[in-house]
């Protein structure tokens, strides 16, 4: 007797959206990437679809990271006063798909970047390299709510993805984002209820916007509540399969920064013999991170050590091949 | 739940006039706000006192589907009406409704099976509605049972259990609660569940307080449809709030909103 292979149904799909716009959509991208579109768990191609690679992302500082461990000097020390070599490198050697950049020189703690200075390190980076951008602020919100209508406006046409949008804090990058026709990064402290409430207030001010939202679940390390997270996002996933619309939308981690704040990855070898080489243990450290958070459904991943990104991009080269039957 | 909007009813008589004059508006309004509010289907229901059932019903058909894409239940007694009904809905219907009675059972689920619409089934038969859970129980096996024989899934046929006023019937409420559950246990898959939810207030003050607490007692209890006043906020509300705590729903602080906004 045959048997009859049971195949979960779902009512509905995640959201797709685009970053960067080429020349002819009114950008200076050399392409654009779409995210989203699953119309199934992660990597379940038999019963649905998984229509857009996810994508890696590497990280670029307006600033010298003075707080990455060391060993990123080797890396990156030739290019970092620099964020348009800083990106350049980034693509053409470490193969990122995309470029994040942090400003975090704009902290009134650290170097107060001015609105102007801002923009041109934007500016640097998108002359630099073809690649869609994301644009985050230095976190701290008094000074990012300051910058996003001008960058927004400075990059118009672009279709960058510009963060973070919070529940306490939500309109000014919203607005910058609608009047320019950007994307948004949605961010939640791991917790699946403001999540959705922030897509709706989003969405609320402009029901454009709901199709340009990126959720960022905040994730942690593994081995700081990478189960907690990885469960919000099973979660949001699960309710956009089955129809939830304000869960529905493409979702991105930063892997790298989580990754290299755990002691695993930055204790010393000295300091810690019995845990093995520091590098090859900090790269571990990413890369397992990034696995797990792929087998979540994320879509963007912010990695931070070029060979944590290169294992991880073998790991992906695997996980999109069609397993259907 | 299934929210299956009651208001589009000759019994009401804004309808009733509606429908005597042709006039569009009235049918139009109620099929709009009801969709509005949340409505998943809008039953349509020609009244007792149409003089031309099959005409009637191919009108509210026509004109609800000029401004309203959901659903439709076609409610009625009179078969022919709803056959011709289903001949002009765009999208697949749900038929309102048959006993288990052979002769109906025979004639409605041929016409389902022909157009792929779902079926709310009644537990009752020609001995009337029965006073006890278990014989509603067995009534919706007949359904089940006879609807598989022509060839349609129990997961289209929707088990209405029968609810009375609870000031005149007040001890079939816990059987009625009772009917929900077990009858999940009919068939796999299981049959879904409808209630006429306004019946079990008939006649009573209090009518919109029991409505929405006998929702949300039947959904704890597994309903999976019910005919309601989609109009009616505080109801919906409840419904919500009831889904969240039976986690069909993700919690968030707008959740009675969403859940009221998502057709609009």
């Amino acid at each position: 007797m045959a048997v009859e292979i049971l195949k979960e149904k779902y009512r509905s799909k995640v959201g797709e959206v685009v970053l960067g716009a080429t020349k002819d959509q009114g950008g200076t991208r050399s392409h654009t990437i779409t995210v989203g579109g699953e119309s199934a768990l992660p990597y379940l191609h038999f019963e649905g679809e998984i229509p857009n690679r996810p994508v890696l992302a590497l990280e670029v500082w307006d600033m010298v990271p003075e707080e990455w461990d060391p060993l990123f000097e080797k890396y990156y020390g030739d290019v970092w006063n620099d964020p348009g070599a800083w990106a350049r490198k980034c693509v053409e050697e470490y193969g990122a798909d995309l470029i994040q950049i942090r400003l975090k020189g704009a902290d009134p703690d650290l170097k107060d970047a001015s609105v102007e200075d801002c923009i041109a390190s934007v500016k640097k980076v998108l002359e630099a390299v073809g690649v869609p951008l994301i644009v985050v602020g230095c976190g701290k919100a008094e000074k990012d709510n300051l910058l996003y209508a001008p960058i927004a406006e400075a990059a118009a046409g672009e279709n960058l993805l510009i963060g973070v949008a919070e529940l306490e804090n939500y309109k000014a990058v919203t607005s910058a984002c609608m009047a320019n026709q950007h994307n948004i990064i949605a961010q939640s402290p791991i917790d699946i209820n403001i999540c959705k409430q922030l897509n709706i207030l989003i969405a609320e001010m402009s029901t454009a916007m709901a199709s340009r939202i990126i959720i960022d679940p905040t994730i942690a390390a593994l081995g700081y509540g990478i189960e907690y997270s990885y469960s919000i996002m099973e979660r949001a996933r699960n309710g956009a399969l089955q129809g939830d619309k304000m869960l529905a939308m493409p979702m991105i981690g930063n892997v790298g920064l989580e990754s290299w704040r755990a002691k695993e990855a930055n204790a010393s070898s000295e300091d810690e013999p019995g845990w093995g080489e520091q590098e090859e243990r900090g790269v571990l450290w990413e890369a397992t991170t990034a696995m797990a958070y792929l087998q979540s459904g994320i879509d963007i991943m912010v990695m931070r050590h070029p060979d944590a990104l290169k294992a991880i991009k073998a790991n992906i080269d695997d996980l999109i091949k069609d397993n259907s039957y | 739940m299934i929210i299956i909007g009651e208001r589009i009813n000759g019994m009401f008589k804004d309808i009733a006039k509606a429908i005597k004059e042709k006039d569009k508006a009235p049918i139009q309004e109620w099929a709009r706000k009801q969709e509005q509010n949340g409505a998943h289907y809008l039953d349509l229901n020609v009244g007792p006192s149409s003089p031309n059932p099959v005409e009637a019903m191919k009108w509210l058909v026509e004109v609800t589907q000029e401004v309203s894409d959901l659903p439709l239940c076609l409610d009625s007694t009179k078969y022919d009406a709803i056959e011709e009904g289903l001949k002009l809905c765009k999208h697949p219907a749900m038929i309102n409704s048959v006993p288990a009675e052979m002769a109906k059972m025979e004639r409605v689920f041929t016409m389902a099976a022909e157009h792929g619409a779902e079926v709310v089934g009644l537990a009752m038969n020609e001995e009337g509605i029965p006073k006890d859970a278990d014989s509603r129980i067995a009534l919706a096996a007949e359904l089940v049972a006879t609807a598989d024989a022509f060839g349609i899934s129990p997961d289209m046929l929707y088990i209405d259990p029968l609810v009375l006023p609870c000031n005149v019937a007040q001890d079939h409420g816990k059987e009625v609660l009772r009917t929900l559950r077990e009858i999940k246990l009919i068939s796999d898959p299981a049959p879904k569940t409808v209630v006429g939810l306004s019946n079990v207030s008939q006649g009573t003050k209090n009518r919109e307080l029991i409505n929405r607490t006998f929702a949300v007692m039947a959904m704890a209890n597994g309903l999976d449809a019910g005919i309601v006043d989609a109009n009616d906020d505080e109801l919906m509300a409840a419904i919500a709030s009831a889904r969240i705590i039976l986690n069909m729903d993700i919690y968030c602080d707008s959740y009675v909103d969403v859940f009221m906004q998502r057709n609009r």
